[in-house]
């Protein structure tokens, strides 16, 4: 497949980027590692006329430490992300959300800033970034940036905060220094988006769950988080019986798609199963 | 010395049965060869395809102006520039003398009768320009309503193809009692309903789409005395005989050339509508021109595979044993008739009894036109169809008797010591050994142990349970013998050519009139010549696919390539040993009647005096000292039509776990004991197991095509239509017995399509085993975790109330059975809720 054709612009510095955002408005298209935006150029469900590649700027790579905070450049490829250790330490629950996307050619082409301003609700980052109450960093004209809650970042199916001639150039998150981490993600093939995913990650007390954040996959038209859950989770311990009962509220505020793989009834049901499950294997249960 | 030791202990060891890795692998795995698409003529123009995105439509106008202003734009074609020369897609078997055939024009004139039909053809330098200009083409439809729902076309409301006047193409029966192959199966069902058990049971089989690798590809080049063409195609011999019949273009003007193809499935043995277009626009711009598909438009206008609704009856005496089988199947065939078409259906008449003694037999199908992509063959094509609905009635059978399902199998089964045996529906299978194949099938899987846990599971209701899914299935394979054809109106021979050619160096070529796609033909005629003539399995070069080269063959499908295809190869050689012995005896001095030939030496009897086949090659090509009126040549040919089918068959044993809290299932174990014959090359034969293991399991849990309700495929890309990939498989265990066959004079069976056929009713069995505690008795496939978990849910509602018919007969809305007209293609809205 053939996309229709584009100018194609490489900046090497997110003033440049920002500035060629500025330049051709509407008919740009940001290209971050391609995995969404290229199979959409090809099947011509967009044409853009030109495409902005944020491949060749250095900023935006890699992972780095900010006192409380990890700092994730928007252009660092999921591979980049499963291979640090520091992410593996202090925010365990994003190693293992992004551990179950795709397949390995995509976790090395694809990005975890491409993959939150895409903003799928069928990804597995936003659930993530959500749970774990990750910050934005977005840049705008005239090297102004401003920071954005995870919580305010997604608007809607594909649309987030990042506004009309801005970039999304870190992801900060707080560190979760010792908290347990599971991402349960719902397939039929592997490869496949996530159905239902529900990302949990919890600090454990004594046996029992002191503090838990909980995030959807696919359960609305953004990346949702479970307040009601992780509030009904404090001080319990972490057995079947009692998760299964705080985990009961897991529906609030979802309003999950119906296709081919599954209802919206099916899906509601499947969050109540993985939450638990998710919360269990989090708190080592 | 010791390579020359080697070489001779090498020679000593019979080449069939070997292991030999293939030979064609290296440059088909590298891509260092040529698949269509890398074919880069002088002047080339590529072609890019105007669909319909309607269903049902009549084209009021077409307005090609702004498309032909574009860049590198060399012509935009329609269907009416090219009305009387782009030929026709044909139907080669109209399985009854009054079938309804609409017309199948490769590029439409005025009638769209599926999504995805190609309206115009736009030819420009470059790929990339000719697909912009294609945006360019304006066509203005009038929408008409389209008929979609299979059971719906039976109404004749809507009609596909309203000049026919008719949704039915076609009514074809098979019935024991008319035959006189077995007893009125009316009959068996009234005394079995009297005085027995009678199952009754609606399965649907839904739509797939054969996912080769390699899309297809068509490049012409009309400017030779011959027009040639390359394509990705399973036909190349068929396809140059449409070309020239639906054409006019003299057959001798034609050369077809399937170089390299990757993959086939039944979904390239086609002549397509892309094909046809590529040459019309070709030949009317004089020049070579090139079409690639995109994956979308290989989902979307390849044939589709399969489409049934299996309506099932089955009489039993109370004791377990069979008696009658009636069979009513409803076959979509999409907007149109392909190559086989109808006789999809038609192939399974003969299977669904299977191996079961069945008393009485009756088979009917409806052909149905609709307003979707075309149905044809898709690996094992009416035989995967005819094997699922019969494996899983036995299934129901053993339930209903509260018995293991294995051992009703074994009540009903063929014997061993009763072959050859005539089956119910008219069949004589030759050889096989159904008890063999199961007993050590179930030593391989620890059957026992398994039910052990599985019963441990039930009682403890662990969240997960198990089931257990039988296949015991066989097929008829080798198709086909040329006078069974004739009588089923069938359009062609199914006999094979094949010729070789014996080079003054002593090499060989074998030309195969198959044409493989994939398959390891390279290797395993190889090794079949070799073992024939005693020369070295690297002496020996197959060519193939190019009806200049292999000039005659039916090509290769429904797993003949092997079983007809080699079978051909075989007499080939014999006719060089037998004109090699002349001239072998000749040189050495004595009479034919005392030359042996042995491990490609010729002998006299009672002396050690000799001559090689390369020594007599190389005598023959200098002419120098031959018998009188013996012609300097050895080459030979060979054409072989089978007297029958053949008939593998195997055990297929499948352990499924079952979530019952989502309704995930995940394989635990795959076993399978295969009887395909004699086994030429061990490593294709697993690698052919291990892909259509994967392929039938595919269709049991992730595979279908889906179409919204204005006959759009939802299922249009990989995102959608879930092939599975080896992530989502786990290791089988595989393994053989081996009955050879007694049609074939190297005793094979054929392989391609086994592990297809067998493995679907395998896996859904599995699912159904483990859940039928909680009350269920089917799952739609494929059996998607949904699918799964509402059926729990329904069987539970159902086991509450009490209330469960144990034999449902076909009542609307029970459980697992046709959802009912509402809307059978909606998954969402499956059959369980």
């Amino acid at each position: 497949m053939i996309p229709a054709q584009f100018d194609y612009l490489a900046p090497t510095s997110v003033a440049d980027a920002v500035a060629a955002l500025a330049e051709h408005g509407d008919e740009a298209k940001v290209l971050a590692g391609g995995q969404s935006l290229l199979p959409i150029l090809r099947m011509r469900l967009n044409a853009p006329g030109v495409v902005i590649d944020l491949g060749r700027i250095p900023e935006l790579q890699g992972v780095s430490e900010d006192g409380d905070h990890l700092v994730i450049g928007a252009m660092t490829t999921y591979a980049a992300v499963l291979a640090s250790e520091a992410v593996t330490t202090h925010a365990a629950l994003l190693s293992k959300a992004i551990a179950t996307v795709a397949d390995p050619q995509i976790r090395h082409r694809g990005t975890v800033g491409g993959a939150l301003v895409h903003a799928d609700p069928a990804g597995d980052v936003g659930a993530p970034a959500l749970a774990l109450g990750a910050e934005l960093v977005i840049a705008g004209a005239d090297g102004s940036t401003r920071t954005v809650a995870a919580e305010d970042f997604f608007e809607d199916l594909f649309a987030t905060a990042v506004g009309e001639g801005e970039l999304l150039t870190q992801i900060r998150i707080p560190k979760h220094t010792g908290w347990g981490a599971h991402y349960e993600k719902f397939v039929r093939v592997s490869h496949q988006w996530s159905i239902v995913g529900v990302a949990a990650t919890v600090r454990s007390e004594g046996g029992s769950i002191a503090e838990a954040r909980v995030g959807l996959t696919n359960m609305g038209s953004t990346p949702l988080r479970a307040r009601s859950v992780e509030e009904a989770l404090v001080g319990q311990p972490a057995t079947d019986e009692a998760v299964r009962a705080a985990v009961a509220s897991v529906n609030d505020g979802t309003n999950p798609p119906s296709d081919l793989n599954g209802d919206a009834d099916y899906r509601k049901h499947l969050a109540t199963v993985l939450t638990r499950r998710a919360v269990l294997a989090a708190a080592g249960a | 010395m010791t390579i020359t030791e080697d070489r001779a202990a090498d020679a000593a060891t019979p080449e069939i049965g070997r292991a030999r890795t293939r030979k064609e692998d290296a440059r088909l795995i590298t891509g260092r060869t040529r698949w269509t698409d890398n074919i880069q003529l002088p002047g080339m123009l590529h072609l890019a395809m105007v669909r319909s995105p309607f269903a049902h439509a009549t084209i009021t106008a077409i307005n090609t102006d702004e498309a032909r202003k574009a860049p590198g734009v060399v012509g935009v074609v329609t269907g009416a520039d090219i009305k009387d020369v782009q030929g026709a897609v044909a139907n080669a078997w109209p399985i009854t003398a009054d079938q309804k055939t609409p017309d199948h024009l490769p590029v439409v004139v005025e009638h769209v009768a599926c999504a995805g039909e190609i309206v115009a053809v736009v030819a420009a330098r470059t790929a990339a320009e000719a697909r912009d200009a294609a945006e360019l083409v304006d066509v203005d439809y009038d929408e008409l309503p389209a008929v979609l729902d299979l059971k719906e076309a039976v109404k004749d409301e809507v009609l596909a193809h309203p000049a026919l006047g008719t949704n039915t193409s076609a009514v074809w029966t098979l019935d024991s009692a008319a035959q006189g192959s077995g007893t009125d199966v009316e009959d068996e069902i009234a005394a079995a309903r009297s005085d027995g058990v009678v199952i009754e049971r609606e399965f649907r089989q839904q739509r797939l789409i054969p996912a080769f690798m390699e899309p297809r590809s068509t490049v012409c080049d009309p400017t030779g005395e011959q027009m040639t063409v390359w394509t990705s195609t399973q036909v190349p011999h068929i396809l140059r005989f449409l070309v020239a019949a639906t054409t006019g273009i003299p057959e001798s003007k034609v050369r077809i050339i399937a170089p390299d193809v990757g993959g086939g499935f039944g979904g390239k043995l086609q002549t397509t509508p892309e094909e046809f277009a590529t040459i019309a626009v070709a030949r009317r711009l004089g020049k070579p021109c090139k079409y690639t598909e995109t994956r979308s438009e290989s989902l979307l206008s390849g044939h589709h595979g399969r489409d049934q609704w299996q309506k099932l009856t089955l009489s039993a005496r109370k004791d377990g044993t069979v008696t009658g089988l009636k069979v009513e199947l409803l076959a979509d065939l999409g907007a149109y008739i392909g190559v086989v078409g109808g006789g999809v259906p038609v192939l399974g008449a003969w299977m669904f009894n299977s191996i079961y003694k069945f008393a009485a037999y009756h088979f009917t199908v409806r052909t149905m036109l609709t307003n979707k992509t075309w149905v044809d063959a898709y690996r094992g094509a009416g035989r995967p169809e005819a094997t699922f609905a019969i494996e899983r009635m036995m299934d129901e059978l053993a339930a209903e008797l509260g018995r293991d399902p294995l051992e009703v199998r074994e009540q009903n089964w063929i014997t061993h010591d009763e072959f050859p045996f005539t089956s119910v529906a008219g069949m004589t299978y030759d050889t096989g050994n159904y008890e063999a194949a199961t007993a050590k099938a179930k030593a391989l899987f620890g059957y026992d142990e398994l039910r052990a846990e599985q019963r441990r599971r039930r009682e403890s209701k662990d969240p997960v349970q198990l089931g257990i899914g039988i296949s015991t299935f066989t097929e008829m394979c080798g198709l086909a013998p040329s006078r069974i054809l004739g009588t089923l109106n069938y359009g062609a021979g199914g006999w094979e050519s094949a010729s070789i050619r014996m080079l003054a160096t002593g090499k060989v070529e074998v030309l195969t009139g198959v044409s493989p796609h994939g398959q390891g033909h390279e290797t395993a005629w190889s090794q079949i010549v070799a073992d024939r003539l005693g020369v070295p399995f690297e002496d020996v070069e197959v060519l193939h696919g190019d009806t200049q080269i292999s000039s005659k063959g039916m090509d290769t499908y429904g797993s003949r390539s092997l079983v007809v295809g080699a079978e051909a190869v075989v007499r080939a050689a014999d006719k060089v040993i037998d004109k090699a012995k002349v001239v072998a005896a000749h040189l050495l001095e004595a009479s034919v009647d005392d030359i042996e030939f042995t491990a490609g030496k010729f002998g006299v009897k009672g002396t050690d005096k000799g001559v090689t086949m390369p020594e007599v090659a190389l005598a023959t090509w200098t002419g120098h000292n031959l018998p009188d009126g013996v012609e300097p040549s050895l080459d030979a040919d060979a054409t072989f039509d089978p007297e029958n089918f053949s008939f593998p068959h195997g055990t297929h044993l499948c352990a499924m776990e079952v979530d019952t809290e989502t309704g995930a299932t995940s394989m635990r174990k795959y076993v399978c004991v295969d009887d395909i014959g004699t086994i030429i090359n061990p490593l294709i034969v697993e690698g052919q197991v291990h892909g259509g293991l994967v392929q039938g399991i595919a269709q049991a849990l992730w595979e279908g095509a889906e179409y919204d309700d204005q006959g759009t495929l939802v299922t249009g890309s990989f995102v959608d239509y879930t092939l599975p990939t080896s992530a989502d498989t786990i290791s089988f265990v595989t393994d053989h017995t081996t009955s050879p066959s007694t049609y074939t004079a190297l005793g094979t069976k054929g392989v391609g399509e086994a592990g297809a056929i067998a493995s679907t009713p395998a896996v859904v069995n599995a699912i159904v085993d483990a859940v039928r505690p909680l009350g269920v008795d089917d799952v739609v496939m494929p059996c998607t975790p949904e699918r799964v978990w509402k059926a729990i849910q329904a069987g539970r509602a159902v086991s509450t109330e009490g209330d469960r018919d144990a034999q449902p007969h076909f009542d609307e809305g029970a459980p697992n059975q046709d959802p009912g007209a509402a809307s059978p293609e909606s998954t969402s809205d499956g059959s369980q809720s």
